[in-house]
């Protein structure tokens, strides 16, 4: 098989290949190796780590020899660089970590390669997932590599889990890890043509991810197909006893369901997500979705979810308030960058002064507000409350429904720049994808369609905490029924 | 209640104590890393004590239930649901940027200790909460002109902060405060008290007021690791307000530290410079929930408390209130008494454990657990007494040798030659020889002057080596010295 169709596979297909001896792990690796040097300009890994792609390679041929094949057996993943791996550098695309190299490796991880997975490398993001853009990054902003129908201008590929959503779509790697904390799995995902699922909070363990916003950061799985992210996760998720918020209830065979279908269900239509601005090519994406579904067996029923129009504004609170105590612990003392000072102070403002991206100090400092006192009960306790509420709407809505339909973002991918001057607007594509998130709710993004503009559009499934399976069978209807089988051409 | 005299009149000293007790446990309250004191600097440091990126703090049971313990033996409220919050603040030996505390729901909430005061009474100090919390590490400023160094060790080891209300009036009662509150602990079993390894110290807040007024405006003495120093910082912070108020001046409300030195309070930061520590609760921890019989399963293991021994020492054991209250001060010394009191006379042995003992350990220095006479020897040597084998005068010189050498009273008895002479033939004819030496004396004694019996039971006990019963001595002198007088009456 050419590196080119090899590139192609999905995570399943390359399954069968593998299993059916037609391909090697060596063979997909290199595959992969030759793309990602090819596609440099993306800028979509910080470190690529062809040497141990091929060892893990070589040990997966060798486990499969031995008839030892795990569920991810020889299937080359990139990892997101807010993941610890052992041994590998991980920057959280942040300087104030560049350099630093864990001791440790990452629950997440460790599951991926212990069921066979191969590392081709550390994928870009925004600076500590911060972002709505990947254009945040100390290594430089990644580039989508769709572009918009007339237009070479480079896009932004979406949310923090932007390098993975463009990784994925450019054929560099066969799955992503992502991380979703208001989005950063399922924006990037829709933005990029690619399917990417956020579980439950509490589902994959978050011990050794680099921690934005600990209350709502989760592990995700960002692939080709529905199929593949339901493989993914079910290697990613279960309990760790090493992370308080991991809960442990039982990791069902996401997979084996997906076929199942949505007769029989009713289809929640949240009235609040359409909103004035949602262009006409996404409303008619929505109607077409519920078509699908309703074609498929499921029955579209209207639902209310009355906050949705506080949840961004309470995210902008909590995310920054959390992230601003998480992001203490890179003071220069122990590990990363350290720029000396006068004294003590001194060398605190200017290790985090030079460490630290204008996001970053941005969200530090908002969130420094938030919790001070005086402040806090107006914003983040009342952020909180407002979070309350929000997930009192979902419990309330699926008295009525079994799952969720709306669309992923309020708009196509945005060009490099363009918003990043506007943190407002950019922070206002999250709109759509906060609420699940502060709901702790399982989310996914499916490609659905394109814009007017050519580019691809998501189509969001919410459902019932712990509830992934019903999840996976209604994004693989819309899945199966949209037929998206676009991905971006190639670069001027 | 002892009052300040200032140059304007009587002032009363009210005090509060914020205590932080370092939990007994093997290993750190989210990690774990060891929490055994003294090791090599940065050898019991965990990833997460490290703050490395990615890592998450995970509750360590023991310490909770130690927390319950404490609280339950404060006869203090515990709340089934407590939350713990972050307290940011930035610091090298912090190595997460915050503090990993309980803020506004504490896993205990009030309770009580009662303190003995010298006038024979008491008084209870209430306790407004206990919460658990991390300690941090420690910055070592002098071991290089330049640079500081940091040692984790202590960084995540489990704290309990236990704060009292304002109810003690006086350096003494602070004092007192602290020691009963060190013996509670030390019984529970779940702070070992060491206040020199810094496993227990105190912040303890002082203002001053004219008796029965309103509070004044308190100053914080911040880390005092002896019970002494806290009585001495209380007592110098009391009149240096008094002094303030008295110039004219008005206190500021401050942080202070002591200086063990000069024995004075010097300013720290004042209220302006105060941190912002902007709690939260910490988003990596689910809120602590207990349930009732996990509370009940420790209630049910609970060891009997200074307060209850006390009563049962005065109560069934017929002790006085003093001597109970000596004794139960120290969970060890109680122990002590107890395992020698088990079967036996127990004010005889109370008065040898407190008078003999204790007496012999403070003047070498020793503390009870290193006593030379273990429980059991020092309850044979009671039997001993008891059985007549030896008189208590004899008793003390035995105790002597055991105190020196470590050996059981028996051995020393048997081979000096010790055992009281009770027979009566014996003694006899020692009082026949005492009175056939002093015929003077016996004349006299026979005149009118009877006191001289001590004069005789001296003689014939200094013959007998000490051995001789001074009961029967007693009877045999009066026996023979009245038989041979004339009967006047």
């Amino acid at each position: 098989m050419a590196g080119g169709a090899l590139t192609g596979l999905t995570i399943a297909a390359a399954r069968d290949a593998l299993a059916g001896g037609e391909i090697s792990a060596r063979e997909l690796a290199l595959a992969h190796i030759a793309a990602i040097e090819d596609a440099r300009p993306l800028n979509a890994f910080i470190t690529e780590t062809p040497e141990r792609a091929l060892a893990d390679a070589a040990a997966s041929d060798a486990r499969r020899r031995r008839g030892e094949a795990g569920a991810l057996e020889g299937i080359p993943l990139g990892i997101k660089d807010l993941f610890c791996t052992e041994g590998v550098m991980s920057t959280a695309a942040s300087a104030i970590l560049d350099g630093f190299v864990p001791p440790y490796e990452s629950t997440v991880s460790r599951n991926l390669f212990e069921a066979g997975a191969v590392m081709l490398g550390k994928l870009n993001l925004d600076e500590f997932a911060m972002g709505s853009s990947n254009e945040t990054s100390h290594f430089g902003p990644v580039e989508n590599p769709w572009r918009r129908r007339g237009g070479n201008r480079p896009l932004v590929p979406g949310r923090p889990s932007a390098r993975s959503g463009a990784a994925v779509a450019a054929r560099l790697c066969l799955g992503a890890t992502g991380t979703d904390t208001g989005g950063s799995i399922r924006q990037p995902a829709a933005f990029c043509g690619v399917v990417g699922a956020k579980p439950t909070y509490g589902r994959c363990s978050r011990w050794g991810i680099v921690a934005f916003a600990s209350s709502l950061d989760q592990a995700g799985p960002v692939a080709r197909s529905v199929r593949d992210t339901a493989i993914m996760l079910g290697a990613m998720a279960g309990f760790d006893p090493k992370d308080s918020t991991s809960v442990d209830i039982a990791v069902p065979d996401f997979e084996a369901t997906i076929d199942d279908g949505v007769a029989g269900l009713r289809v929640g239509i949240p009235a609040e997500y359409a909103l004035d601005e949602t262009p006409g090519d996404i409303r008619a994406l929505w109607e077409d979705g519920i078509a699908w579904l309703r074609d498929a067996g499921a029955e579209p029923v209207e639902v209310s979810l009355p906050h949705t129009a506080y949840a961004l504004p309470a995210y902008h609170l909590i995310a920054p308030a959390e992230a601003s105590s998480n992001l203490a612990r890179y003071d220069g003392v122990r590990y990363g960058r350290r720029v000396e000072g006068a004294d003590l102070i001194d060398t605190y403002a200017r290790t985090r002064g030079a460490g630290f991206g204008a996001e970053v100090r941005r969200r530090i400092l908002i969130g420094t507000y938030a919790l001070s006192a005086g402040y806090y009960d107006a914003y983040y306790l009342k952020a909180q409350k407002v979070r309350t509420l929000v997930a009192r709407d979902f419990d309330d809505a699926f008295e009525a429904c079994d799952f969720l339909l709306m669309p992923t973002c309020p708009s196509d991918a945005f060009a490099i720049g363009e918003k990043s001057d506007d943190p407002i607007a950019m922070y206002l594509n999250d709109v759509l994808t906060v609420p699940a998130s502060l709901a702790g709710l399982p989310a996914m993004s499916v490609p659905a369609g394109l814009s007017e503009g050519g580019l691809p559009l998501g189509l969001q499934i919410v459902s019932r905490a712990f509830d992934e399976e019903t999840m996976f069978r209604a994004a693989r209807s819309i899945e199966k029924a949209a037929g998206f089988e676009a991905r971006p051409g190639p670069r001027a | 209640m002892s009052l300040i005299e200032g140059q304007s009149g009587a002032w009363e000293a009210v005090i509060g104590l914020e205590v932080h007790a370092q939990v007994t446990s093997e290993s750190k309250l989210f990690s774990g890393a060891s929490t055994a004191f003294g090791g090599e600097p940065n050898a019991q440091v965990s990833l997460v004590d490290a703050a490395m990126p990615g890592m998450l703090p995970v509750i360590n049971e023991r310490c909770v239930e130690q927390a319950v313990r404490t609280g339950l033996g404060l006869g203090a409220q515990i709340n089934l649901v407590s939350v713990f919050d972050r307290k940011n603040y930035f610091y090298p030996d912090l190595p997460q940027g915050y503090q990993i505390s309980q803020y506004s729901q504490p896993i205990v909430g009030s309770g009580a200790v009662e303190i003995a005061l010298e006038d024979g009474t008491t008084r209870t100090v209430r306790i407004a909460r206990l919460h658990l919390e991390q300690d941090a590490g420690k910055s070592l400023h002098d071991r290089d002109p330049r640079r500081t160094w940091v040692d984790l060790n202590r960084a995540g080891v489990a704290l309990m902060e236990i704060v009292s209300e304002p109810d003690m009036r006086s350096p003494e009662e602070a004092a007192a405060f602290m020691t009963r509150l060190r013996a509670i602990l030390r019984y529970l079993g779940t702070c070992d008290g060491n206040m020199e390894e810094g496993s227990l110290r105190a912040d303890v807040n002082v203002s001053v007021r004219r008796p029965g007024a309103a509070l004044g405006t308190r100053c914080e003495i911040k880390n005092l690791n002896s019970i002494r120093f806290i009585r001495e910082a209380a007592a110098h912070e009391a009149r240096r307000q008094v002094a303030v108020i008295e110039d004219g001046g008005a206190v500021e409300q401050e942080t202070r530290l002591f200086d063990t030195g000069s024995g004075t309070t010097r300013p720290m930061r004042s209220k302006e410079e105060e941190h912002d520590y902007r709690y939260f609760p910490d988003p990596d921890l689910l809120p602590l929930v207990l349930d009732e019989a996990f509370v009940d399963g420790i209630r049910a293991t609970l060891p009997e408390l200074p307060d209850a021994k006390k009563r049962r020492f005065v109560d069934a054991l017929g002790l006085s209130e003093e001597d109970a209250e000596v004794l139960v001060a120290d969970r060890d010394s109680a122990a002590y008494f107890e395992a020698v009191a088990e079967g036996r006379d127990a004010k005889l042995a109370a008065n040898w454990v407190i008078r003999d003992l204790f007496g012999a350990l403070n003047r070498s220095g020793l503390a009870i657990a290193d006593a030379p006479v273990s429980a059991s020897d020092l309850g044979a040597l009671v039997d001993l007494i008891r059985a007549g084998t030896i008189s208590g005068r004899i008793a003390r010189e035995v105790f002597e040798a055991m105190f020196e050498t470590g050996r059981d009273p028996g051995s020393i008895v048997a081979e000096r030659g010790l055992e009281q002479v009770s027979d009566t033939g014996a003694i006899e004819a020692i009082v026949d020889a005492v009175l056939a030496g002093h015929p003077d004396r016996v004349a006299e004694y026979r005149g009118g002057k009877t006191r001289l019996l001590g004069f005789f039971v001296g003689q014939a006990m200094k013959a007998s080596r000490g051995k001789a019963n001074p009961k029967t001595v007693n009877e045999l002198l009066r026996a023979k010295l009245d038989e041979g007088q004339g009967r006047d009456e």
